[in-house]
């Protein structure tokens, strides 16, 4: 026997024992309480079907990402990962590292249950799919703490303008206005929030969508900017750097609010929080109610070995089943992907959420309108302008103008 | 003379097959991959490679990038008060050191000890040394000097020299190690010399040592710059870069772009630039070095 038959063999007998549990390792960077939560409602519905999940969590996106692409890259890769869908994925599928699963879309009839179907679209790419959506999440929410809003004497705001004009009171009692996370990401999407809430859709679509200079320069931006120089000031003493301890500070009432996506919801749902009792929601700043249909999904590498493969493609129809929709969904604190099934149990701020969907007051996700490339520059300069009080309202627009002339 | 071509050639056999792998690796992966890298630094690459050309657009976009200016500014900084304090500490705690003291072993000791650190825990140490609520600030309060105020972090226009004082810390003891050495090297009889002639102290340093313990300070000139060059993890682990965009440097751009912005070629770009800057100063040097050691034979 040499070597290389001698390897066969062994390989086949790991492959012939492990049928029966195939162990799949599943990447992402879901790694808050809320965020583990949900991914453990995941891992427990695989294991269920007779396959081992490997969990390889890395905290905060901006770190994983590297490390899933150069494991991809570099010719090693894992059973499944999630990624923001979008276009950050587009160079992975043209590359041919990224597996075509349209079979088992058609199998599980993906096409008839996705809603709303552009989910699907942006894992589509010539006609072929390549990754199953797990969940919706839109940036748009002001969440609001009841104590913080109590022990300052005023009413809880019910939209932007209010928000801002209570600042002064909470500032008065000790209380930070507005909680904000240091990091660019957070910043950057905090002004996306702005935008697409506070002035028309068409402003926002012509912007990022047709990346048109002119609006960018105009009136309506400059609102927008201005609106950031407020978050700017009320955020001006929060010295946290992740998202999650900026939301616990809201939670515990030593701030009044917070800007974040829905997945903040998890935190207070861990925490034993009440919507509408202890905390309020508003989807689109209460002033333009509407949601983006950002989301979270999973790609599926191309991989060699046979049982891992199967173990993918069960995977990802488990995804999409009822059943695993609506325990992560619940956890997470998104919306389910699909439009058929009973989420009574959701809570106050989740109806919010799905009756927007029904009503289809929806805005395609920011990453799906523009490249990294555009979207690290967006972050950059909010980094600056964010820590950078004498930076001025125009001089940061004029930036802004710029990055938008030079984006595809 | 052409009989003794070949023998040259196959002098010191061993030695040159034992150097094989070495100039292998040399050829193929450091001149291999520089060369690769500038290639690509004139393409439209994204997340991979890609020989889609564009002429000098990456550089043109480098060098209208804020973040790229703040960066090379603060390199600037960093490099320059870094070269001159390191230099200026390390000697004169060599020239302590070498005035025979007690317990000389211990002292030399505990003054190269931060070199032995990562520069992820320099920055970190650094990073809760100047944190207001923890560190010195609030150290020197509870003294009574209710009013001192000492927080470069938190502040973007001297948030570089907070980054320095932490860079000071962690290689002045290596200077000073290697500058004894030096000191250690000069004859004893040039001192006598020098104290029959009536020169002081000081000045004996100034004119005759420092100039006698030239190949040294090369070594430490060497040592140092390339850690300059390639600061990052001190920035990433203090800072993150900020507050803001004020401690950016140019290998954590180049991390950047070709990371978590997805844009190769830009990376590559400010990677060659980076590369560049380090020829502008190492050719000059080299060519007034090796250049005229070879004239004085």
């Amino acid at each position: 026997m040499n070597l290389t038959s001698k390897l066969l063999a062994a390989t086949a007998l790991v492959a012939a024992s492990s049928t029966s549990a195939t162990e799949l390792e599943v990447m992402h960077w879901w790694t808050s309480g809320g965020e583990a939560a949900a991914v453990g409602e995941l891992a427990n519905a695989f294991d269920a079907t007779g396959n081992t999940w490997v969990d390889a969590a890395i905290a905060g996106g901006d770190a994983a990402r590297p490390v899933m692409i150069s494991r991809l890259t570099g010719g090693d890769p894992m059973g499944a990962f999630q990624f923001n869908h979008g276009r950050q994925a587009e160079e992975l599928i043209e590359a041919g590292l990224l597996r075509d699963i349209t079979d088992i879309a058609e199998a599980e009839g993906w096409k008839d249950i996705v809603n709303p179907l552009s989910l699907l679209d942006s894992c589509t790419v010539d006609g072929r799919i390549y990754c199953a959506p797990v969940n919706i999440h839109s940036w748009q929410w002001l969440w609001l703490s009841h104590k913080a809003y109590k022990d300052a004497g005023v009413d809880v705001p019910t939209n932007w303008d209010e928000f801002v004009a209570a600042a002064p009171k909470l500032t008065e009692s000790g209380i930070l206005p507005m909680a904000a996370g240091q990091e660019g990401w957070q910043q950057g999407g905090l002004f996306n929030v702005l935008m697409a809430s506070l002035v028309p859709n068409e402003v926002f679509l012509s912007v990022y969508g047709d990346k048109d200079t002119d609006v960018a320069a105009g009136p309506e931006i400059a609102r927008v900017f201005k609106a950031a120089a407020d978050a700017r000031s009320m955020s001006s003493n929060s010295t946290v750097q992740a998202w999650n301890d900026a939301t616990n500070l809201v939670i515990t009432g030593k701030a009044g609010g917070q800007i974040m996506g829905d997945w903040a919801q998890g935190e207070f749902a861990i925490a034993e929080q009440v919507a509408g009792e202890d905390y309020s929601c508003l989807p689109g700043l209460g002033v333009t109610e509407l949601l983006s249909t950002g989301g979270d999904a999973f790609y599926f590498p191309v991989l060699k070995d046979e049982a891992q493969i199967a173990a993918q493609g069960e995977l990802a129809a488990l995804m999409l089943k009822p059943a695993t929709q609506v325990a992560f969904n619940l956890k997470k604190g998104s919306l389910p992907v699909r439009g058929d099934i009973d989420l009574s149990t959701a809570n106050d701020c989740m109806q919010k959420g799905l009756a927007l969907l029904e009503k289809g007051a929806l805005l395609p996700d920011f990453n799906q309108l523009v490249t990294p490339d555009t979207k690290d520059q967006i972050d950059t300069l909010f980094v600056e302008f964010f820590a950078d009080s004498s930076m001025a309202v125009d001089a940061a627009q004029a930036e802004f103008v710029k990055i938008i002339s030079a984006a595809e | 003379m052409a009989s003794t071509r070949p023998s040259q050639l196959f002098r010191n056999k061993t030695a040159k097959i034992a150097a094989i792998p070495m100039i292998v690796t040399a050829l193929f992966v450091f001149v291999g991959g520089t060369v690769w890298t500038v290639v690509y630094s004139f393409t439209k690459s994204g997340l991979l490679p890609r020989l889609k050309w564009v002429g000098l657009d990456q550089y043109e976009r480098l060098w209208a990038t804020r973040k790229w200016l703040i960066a090379i500014e603060n390199l600037a900084i960093y490099g320059i008060c870094m070269l001159v304090l390191v230099f200026v500490i390390g000697f004169i705690l060599a020239a302590l050191i070498d005035q025979k003291i007690r317990f000389e072993n211990t002292i030399r000791t505990i003054i190269l000890y931060p070199f032995a650190l990562s520069f992820v825990i320099t920055g970190l140490v650094w990073q809760w040394m100047l944190n207001p609520e923890f560190g010195v600030q609030n150290i020197v309060r509870e003294w009574g000097w209710e009013s001192f105020t000492f927080n470069p972090l938190y502040n973007a226009d001297i948030a570089i020299y907070g980054v320095l004082i932490a860079g000071l810390w962690q290689a002045s003891g290596l200077v000073m190690v290697l500058m004894l050495a030096g000191l250690r090297g000069i004859d004893q009889d040039v001192w006598k010399a020098a104290r029959v002639d009536g020169i002081p102290t000081w000045k004996t340093y100034i004119r005759i040592v420092i100039p006698m313990m030239r190949p040294v300070f090369i070594t430490a000139l060497v040592i140092v710059v390339t850690g300059i060059v390639k600061i990052y993890d001190l920035i990433v682990a203090q800072t993150g870069g900020g507050p803001g965009i004020s401690t950016e440097v140019p290998a954590k751009y180049v991390y950047d772009m070709m990371f978590k912005a997805s844009n190769l070629g830009q990376g590559f770009a400010a990677s060659t630039m980076m590369l560049l800057t380090v020829l502008l100063v190492v050719i000059p040097w080299a060519i007034l070095e090796f250049g005229d050691s070879k004239k004085h034979g």
